[in-house]
């Protein structure tokens, strides 16, 4: 019945973008309007509140000391979890992290790795036994569309806020110091997603334009206006050209909300 | 765990395995390799060697999944635990779940799913040995255990990557160049219909970069597409001469 309902709508929204318009109102090329809050939750150690129109989330960061992966002995660890919590949405269920949420903070994890965001190299205690272990966990607080943006600058603006204690080493023995330090940041990595309804992309999908789009592309763009991450969803495709089209609107966008921001 | 070579690419423009940037691995694909499957093929994609099986469409199992009005496509790519250098557990990690979603996605688009209402289709994926782009040779394999089922299509499937190591954008990387080379650009392809149905990358391109990659990849995977349909054709071929005698 839903699939019923979803093609009357589909067409209704394809034919909107068709003229350049959208369900809410907004261009083809247009935000929803970003709000960022840091440093919500004091028991963290890093936080933030990100809406991205009515879509909500709050990402804590943790920092634990832990061991480095046996093929980097010298750096940090970053772990990146998401949970679709149930109150977000009527179509998240209680449970352990299904196929979405996996993919979600896998997306946010790659552009903040690929980018080289945290200064990992700096977060090294004792070479191959010991290093500061960072845990991004985003939480889905309302979904109303394109996560992944959301939690992506979420995940950034929390690292930004994220302070960890003072350390020395004396004897091989960890101790903490009075104080804090800010967590090394180097890139500051925003992933632009757009949607393929029809033959159209459009930026920024909403929860009705999500659930009828074709396909989905996300880039993540660092400082340097590189891109160092993508990720296609969904069951469509696109065509070469789309995707180099986009590659040129996710660099635009990217600057621009870089300078609405001021990372 | 073996020395990190200094350099990807020799002065010459050669890579470690003796590949010139724009070359492949040689790669193998049969298919009906197994007996009990609806469809299935093997590829030998460099040292990667991954076997995929198709079952279905048959009866959705749960049967609360199924769709009125097309059929359910799964798919599983694991990892067998003796494929990599360190054992991998053989309980599913969280990039494997994350591949067999986006492995499903690319190959959605090629099916025509309203054909078979209220069924399922499993497609099962084994990477016996992994050496980089497990992936993309999963697709091209899984397309082909697809086609061999004998489930409509709108074209295969074909998938390679590009990436750059070094400073030089390469085709087809192999294990050390996906780990230390500088970025990885998998894409999977419709080549009858100019569609590209899977589209990842890590690392860090500009733009120019990106755009050849993303370039050199189509141009390998039409390279695969003549490969896939010769195979598929010599399934047929063989099956001829057995009647023969």
């Amino acid at each position: 019945m839903a699939s019923v309902v979803t093609r009357v709508k589909q067409k209704q929204i394809a034919q909107l973008i068709d003229k350049e318009k959208r369900v809410d109102g907004r261009k083809p090329n247009e935000y929803r309007e970003i709000k960022v809050e840091q440093g919500i939750i004091e028991r963290a150690e890093g936080s933030a509140r990100v809406r991205l129109g009515k879509t909500e989330i709050v990402v804590g960061v943790k920092v634990e000391m832990g061991e480095p992966f046996s093929d980097t002995p010298n750096e940090g660890v970053l772990t990146v979890n998401a949970e679709l919590v149930p109150l977000a949405s009527p179509s998240f269920e209680p449970g352990p992290p299904d196929e979405t949420s996996i993919e979600l903070a896998r997306i946010v994890d790659r552009g903040i790795r690929e980018s080289k965001a945290i200064d990992t190299g700096k977060l090294c205690i004792e070479p191959g036994k010991k290093v500061f272990v960072v845990f991004v966990d985003i939480y889905v607080l309302n979904h109303d569309g394109n996560l992944i943006d959301a939690s992506a600058l979420a995940a950034m603006a929390a690292l930004l806020n994220t302070k960890m204690s003072n350390y020395e080493v004396e004897e091989g023995e960890v101790k903490i110091k009075s104080g804090y330090m800010q967590l090394p940041i180097k890139q500051h990595p925003i992933t632009i997603t757009c949607a393929k309804i029809g033959d159209k992309l459009i930026l920024d999908p909403c929860l009705e334009e999500e659930q009828v789009m074709d396909a989905r592309l996300s880039m993540a763009i660092d400082d340097d206006e590189d891109i160092c991450a993508i990720q296609k969803g969904c069951a469509g495709y696109f065509t070469p050209e789309q995707v180099i089209e986009f590659s040129k609107t996710a660099k635009e966008k990217a600057k621009q909300i870089r300078k609405e921001l001021d990372w | 765990m073996s020395e990190k070579p200094e350099k990807l690419i020799d002065k010459k423009g050669i890579r470690l395995d003796g590949r010139k940037p724009d070359e492949l691995r040689s790669i193998k694909l049969e298919v009906g390799v197994i007996p009990n499957a609806d469809g299935s093929a093997y590829v030998e994609h460099g040292k990667n060697k991954i076997l995929v099986g198709v079952y279905g469409p048959r009866e959705v199992h749960p049967k609360h999944l199924a769709l009125q009005d097309r059929t359910v496509l799964k798919c599983r790519y694991h990892m067998a635990p003796f494929s990599v250098q360190e054992r991998k557990s053989p309980a599913p990690s969280r990039r494997e779940i994350e591949l067999s979603k986006v492995i499903r996605e690319s190959l959605q688009p090629s099916i025509f799913m309203e054909y078979y209402p209220r069924t399922m289709i499993d497609v099962f994926i084994e990477i016996l040995q992994a050496d980089g782009g497990t992936r993309c040779a999963s697709i091209t394999a899984a397309s082909l255990a697809l086609a061999d089922a004998g489930i409509p299509m709108r074209d295969l499937v074909v998938s390679c990557a590009a990436g750059k190591a070094d400073d030089t954008i390469v085709l087809d990387l192999m294990d050390e160049e996906d780990k230390q080379g500088k970025a990885d650009v998998p894409v999977a392809l419709m080549p009858n219909l100019n569609a590209i149905t899977l589209l990842q990358m890590d690392g860090k391109l500009t733009h120019e970069e990106f755009e050849s990659a993303v370039n050199l990849a189509i141009d390998g995977c039409k390279r695969i597409y003549s490969m896939q349909k010769e195979a598929l054709k010599a399934k047929y071929i063989n099956v001829k001469e057995e009647a023969e005698e």
